[in-house]
């Protein structure tokens, strides 16, 4: 990575169907990794949502681009932040989300976890330590 | 300062652009540079000529045209989000068979990388939308 690059933060904050808003924050993601900055994803409020697994659109027509999220390693899109007490409003925890992994290069290309659940404090640390922050 | 703006949400149903506007105005008039604007999701529903909003109204596209012209502002539509929701240049309307076109003067289809590049060239990115 080049050391000019940039640090990009994508903000979720809507659920995954309802409204188009996380699936063109992920042609974003996926457009962006290209261009080889600093990458983060955050998932707050409804965007928890996006992460869970076991995801059926078939009733609502809607393509369901949730497996598209497991491919992020692939771009080298291995930081993605759950906010703690998102998940737990809504009763949700680590469990009801993917498996989301990346094989880390400067590790032998061990397979490890993309998904870190931070505290609201820490995700406010996160935010602040950003350079560019795209919000959906 | 160099400023990217972001316009996400559509002209008239939300004050997005309306407060984007307001902000390049401003900025502008305090020396700083916008030198592109990046419309997206509904966003990109800014940019159509065939809109016609009554007279007693503001001509929201009209208003982008005519300070993007005055100041040399790059009007970028991002062609996925425009795709979906019918807005097409001439090029495009002709290589997806389409009988029209609705792009206004100032305005020009391309591609979400002039977003990501438009986060590394700015000082401040910012963006309008819900």
């Amino acid at each position: 990575m080049e050391n000019d690059a940039k640090r990009f933060l994508y903000v979720n904050r809507k659920a995954p169907y309802g409204t188009i808003y996380a699936l063109e924050s992920l042609e974003v993601v996926l457009i962006g990794a290209a261009f080889e900055q600093n990458v983060s994803l955050a998932f707050l409020d409804d965007g928890v949502f996006q992460l869970t697994k076991g995801q059926d659109t078939q009733g609502i027509g809607v393509k369901n681009f949730s497996p598209t999220y497991r491919a992020l390693g692939d771009y080298d899109v291995n930081k993605l932040y759950v906010e703690k007490e998102s998940l737990e409003e809504r009763g949700l925890s680590v469990d009801d989300l993917q498996e989301i992994t990346y094989e880390d290069e400067d590790d032998d290309w061990e397979e490890k976890p993309s998904i870190n659940i931070v505290s609201r404090s820490e995700m406010a640390d996160i935010m602040a330590n950003q350079d560019v922050v795209l919000s959906f | 300062m160099k400023f990217g703006v972001v316009i996400s949400e559509g002209p008239y149903t939300h004050q997005a652009s309306d407060s984007a506007f307001n902000f390049v105005k401003a900025a502008i008039a305090n020396g700083h540079e916008v030198p592109r604007i990046f419309f997206y999701h509904d966003g990109v529903n800014v940019g159509t000529r065939l809109s016609v909003p009554p007279q007693d109204e503001r001509n929201i596209q009209k208003q982008w045209t005519e300070i993007a012209d005055e100041n040399c502002i790059d009007l970028v539509i991002c062609i996925a989000a425009a795709q979906r929701r019918g807005m097409l240049d001439e090029n495009e309307a002709n290589r997806q068979g389409k009988d029209a076109n609705n792009i206004a003067e100032g305005f020009r289809i391309s591609g979400l990388g002039q977003l990501i590049e438009m986060g590394i060239q700015s000082d401040r990115l910012i963006t309008f939308g819900d």
